[in-house]
């Protein structure tokens, strides 16, 4: 057994090696215990690999959980809001999960990997909870997290260079589709999934086999002009694409102390991961009773004026308060400055005039603009690659 | 025979953001355009199979990121990369790197000079405080300090107020950079040879002057007041070449309804009474319209498209003035591969930037002396870049697309026309000199497309081939640009405008001249206004 002094350690993932050797700015923050590059060059260059070439992003730290078992889909069926029976085997779907009360717990993916196989990634750590609700169930559960590696490569010319790689048929991969390829006496999946918004792939190898696949990957992909990513360019890009982030857009609910701050699946715009047909499944008492007597709050993306990202404001309408700021971003692709925000009820219709209060400084100076803003119905940036199959070169 | 609301006389991306605005505010707008092709400067060309050039400008900082939003330029296709930094090659093996990164650029500045690192940090404070002075007036119609007009003296109060909040030593400084030369306030920071001589570049770069010629301060400050989102003095490559911020722009443009017609090549102005009744064409076609928008420079605009009976003695006189002398050449060149320096990692981000072969002031002083012998610079100053490292659609995966601005060209060869000869000679300077730096990279070319002033002029219309459509001296800028009572983009003739570089705030793919001019005219329409003002910096 490990000593308690390096059994607390901050952890390596699996691709450390290399990337330490590529974060040219030594740039470290952590992620759920592992140290993680923030940035390896430069966070504007690092955001144009994923949205002109290829991007490459480490997510082992990922919460990863194996289900399997005769009670898999039953299982996961009452865990989650989605119907899993929809989603067959060789595909992928994200998903929230809620407590009784119908508030989200975390958003995630559930990977149908075959028969009563599935994996679930989720943002907060679950292992307690998926024990306790598998109670009654005939399925195990394993936390598979460090076991598992995983890179996210994204951008124009992912397929072109995972092709490179010799991932034959890959370009043939429909969004949310996975698929096994052998590579080096294992077997390394490919998933078309990813959190920003443009053509790419996820890939998973087992944990020794990860040093290969990176340099695999770097060298096949290098006339595909590929470059590693941290998480300040993937924030850029997830916001561009309108993407939540758990804990950041939303308090997971298991983590909420004050009443109150937690939202339900409808007050984050996520709705239509609701399947009512369900007939049971956690929280759906709760949501039915939602329906009935409407949100409290609403999610809305917004164009603000200007190019001062709207971080952390107060939204108006006629000069009074009806919401907060959760995420805001200069777009650099879609040259919008987008914010998302959680507005009460019944604010938040597509089109609506509002006032973000702005605050931002230049040398010590604190200055407010009042900046007019927009309810927009759709993220900035959706560009036709991500959905084409075959995708082009670029 | 079908009327139009306003016509614009060239397809460059001015003439296409005016077009633009006017079509927006609901006019019936078409655009005339000389080639078989829109973009004039700001163009791509597939001349060799498979890869594609940005043919004329290469990089982009100063397009106004407000007209980028307003008119929904990424939705149509347009996307700038920023790339960072760059790298001066010298004599002796060493290099002097441009980082992006402050604190890389501080080492490695501090590995030639640690002065100079630490002056760096003065000179980019003094440099950023001059950009914003200028960088409000970059989307506004320049005041006429003559003028009583209410806007005007707004305007001009405006701008006196933000003077006089620099205070003393700011003034002192302002008068500086818009009269020093770009080498005498370089000397003022800096020892190393090499760092002066990369941060001056940037000095003459599209000008018929030396680095040590009064006014080459200001062109400095010029290519800093640009910015890539927000980031001033950034750069960045438009992606699949600068073409697509004219393609952008034209799809723009067709989406607020306006038409563009290319082959179309304008012989004069029609004036009747005058007032503006519209086009000719060189092939007898007529095309009718109260608004006529000139994109083409000062020169071509009063002494080619005009009839001098419609114009004044004075104002044909100025603008047989106006300087608008040619001063460089472009190659643009197919690669079979990256090539590799001496002494830099193909991996480094140095790569992705400007490449400079040109260690001291000195040389750059002694290619401009070749210029003022009447030919080109036996040892040439480029600003060179290799965007397919970050645009994978410009060339094949594996192969390289590379720009070459060259400075200096003379729009003559000792007075006369340019030859092949001289082309190849030219062109030979370029390569040898590249080649110096590069072992493989002579090996690695499948093409070039080599521009002296002579095509440039030939295709773009630029007279000598000058990039700026005008030079960017004091005595041509704001209220002076293009002269005297003509700056805020009104012509001599009712109904007639101007909307090209050759107006405030001048040349470099900002789109702003073309947007301040619809500005003008909506309003002398009375028509509300449409056009977007600028972002304040602070």
């Amino acid at each position: 057994m490990k000593s308690a002094s390096d059994a607390t350690m901050m952890l390596r993932t699996p691709f450390h090696s290399r990337v330490a050797a590529a974060c040219e700015l030594n740039a470290w923050g952590t992620w759920k215990g592992y140290t993680t590059p923030t940035a390896y060059t430069d966070v504007e260059l690092e955001y144009f690999a994923i949205r002109s070439t290829a991007g490459v992003f480490d997510l082992s730290p990922m919460n990863k959980y194996r289900i399997t078992g005769p009670d898999a889909e039953a299982y996961l069926n009452r865990l989650v809001t989605r119907d899993v029976s929809k989603i067959r085997a060789g595909r992928v779907g994200y998903t929230v999960w809620c407590n009784d009360a119908g508030q989200v717990m975390d958003d995630g993916t559930i990977f149908h990997l075959g028969e009563n196989d599935y994996r679930v990634c989720a943002f907060a750590r679950a292992t307690d909870w998926l024990h306790w609700s598998a109670l009654g169930f005939d399925v195990e559960v394993v936390d598979e997290s460090d076991e598992v590696a995983a890179l996210a490569v994204q951008g124009p010319t992912s397929c072109a260079a995972l092709l490179a790689m010799g991932l034959v048929g890959l370009e043939q991969l429909k969004p949310f589709g996975l698929t096994m390829f052998p590579f080096e006496g294992g077997t390394l999946m490919v998933s078309r999934t990813g959190f920003t918004g443009d053509l790419g792939y996820e890939l998973w190898i087992a944990a020794d086999k990860a040093e290969l696949l990176w340099d695999r990957l770097f060298e096949a992909g290098r006339p595909h002009l590929i470059k590693p990513f941290g998480s300040d360019a993937l924030d850029m890009a997830r916001i561009e694409a309108g993407f939540l982030q758990a804990g950041v857009d939303f308090v997971p609910a298991e983590s909420a102390v004050r009443s109150g701050r937690s939202r339900s699946p409808y007050e984050l715009g996520l709705g239509w991961l609701v399947d009512m047909d369900k007939p049971v499944f956690n929280g759906r008492k709760a949501l039915l009773r939602e329906q009935a007597r409407g949100s409290r709050y609403r999610f809305a993306m917004l164009d603000v004026d200007g190019n001062k990202p709207a971080s952390h404001s107060f939204i108006l309408s006629g000069g009074k308060k009806v919401g907060t700021v959760t995420s805001a971003a200069w777009c650099p692709t879609a040259k919008t400055n987008v914010a998302f925000a959680q507005l009460e009820m019944p604010h938040g219709d597509v089109g609506q005039e509002l006032v973000a209060e702005i605050y931002y400084q230049r040398e010590l100076q604190w200055t407010r603009v009042m900046a007019p803003c927009r309810v927009i119905g759709a993220p900035v940036f959706n560009p036709p690659r991500r959905r084409a199959v075959p995708p082009g070169a670029f | 025979m079908k009327k139009y609301d306003a016509i614009v006389i060239g397809a460059g991306h001015n003439g296409l953001t005016n077009a633009a605005y006017l079509a927006k505010s609901g006019l019936d707008v078409a655009v005339l355009e000389r080639n078989p092709y829109i973009g004039g400067a700001t163009v791509s060309r597939e001349l060799h199979r498979g890869w594609t050039y940005s043919n004329c400008s290469y990089v982009c900082s100063l397009l106004r990121p407000e007209i980028a939003r307003d008119l929904e330029l990424p939705r149509h296709g347009l996307q700038v990369v920023p790339y960072g930094g760059g790298v001066t090659f010298m004599r002796n093996g060493d290099y002097y790197g441009n980082y992006y990164d402050h604190n890389r650029q501080y080492r490695e500045m501090a590995r030639h000079s640690k002065r100079d690192a630490n002056a760096y940090e003065r000179y980019t404070t003094d440099v950023m405080k001059q950009t914003r002075l200028i960088r409000p007036y970059l989307l506004r119609r320049p005041p006429d300090p003559t003028s009583l007009k209410p806007r005007d003296l707004r305007d001009l109060l405006g701008f006196a107020r933000s003077f006089m909040e620099m205070g003393e030593e700011g003034l002192a400084d302002t008068l500086r950079f818009w009269t020093k030369s770009v080498g005498d306030y370089l000397n003022e920071y800096f020892e190393t040879d090499a760092i002066k001589a990369h941060l001056g570049g940037t000095g003459v770069i599209g000008t018929a002057l030396g680095v040590y010629s009064p006014g080459t301060a200001y062109v400095l400050l010029h290519h800093y007041m640009g910015d890539v989102d927000g980031n001033v003095g950034s750069w960045g490559f438009a992606r699949g070449g600068m073409g697509a911020v004219a393609a952008a722009l034209e799809k723009s443009f067709r989406a607020f309804g306006g038409e563009v017609i290319c082959d179309a090549d304008v012989d004069r102005i029609i004036v009747r009474h005058g007032k503006v009744r519209g086009v000719a064409l060189k092939n007898g076609d007529e095309y009718l319209a109260d608004i006529v928008v000139s994109n083409l420079d000062p020169r071509r605009t009063f002494l080619d498209v005009m009839d001098e009976g419609d114009l004044s003695a004075e104002l044909l006189h100025r603008a047989r003035n106006f300087k608008i002398r040619g001063s460089s050449g472009k190659l643009n060149i197919a690669l079979d591969g990256l090539p590799s320096f001496h002494g830099l990692d193909k991996s480094s981000p140095l790569m992705v930037g400007d490449m400079h072969f040109t260690d001291s002031l000195e040389r750059l002083e002694r290619a401009y002396d070749d210029w003022k012998d009447g030919t080109w610079s036996k040892d040439p100053y480029v600003d060179m870049l290799i965007p397919t490292q970050t645009d994978p659609t410009m060339a094949p995966p594996g192969k390289h697309m590379m720009t070459v601005f060259v400075q200096y060209a003379p729009p003559k060869i000792n007075g006369g026309e340019w030859t092949d000869a001289d082309k190849a000679g030219f062109e030979k300077s370029v390569i040898d000199q590249i080649a110096a730096h590069s072992p493989d990279f002579r090996d690695l070319i499948l093409h070039c497309e080599t521009r002296t002033p002579r095509e440039i002029e030939a295709e773009t219309g630029l007279t000598e081939g000058n990039i700026f459509q005008g030079e960017l001296t004091f005595d041509q800028l704001l209220f002076n640009r293009p002269f005297p009572g003509y700056s805020q983009y009104r012509g001599p003739v009712r109904g007639m405008y101007m909307c090209g570089s050759g107006t405030h705030p001048g040349g470099g793919v900002m789109a702003a001249p073309g947007a301040n001019a619809a500005r003008e005219i909506l309003r002398d329409l009375r028509r509300p206004d449409v056009v977007p003002g600028g972002y304040a910096d602070d």
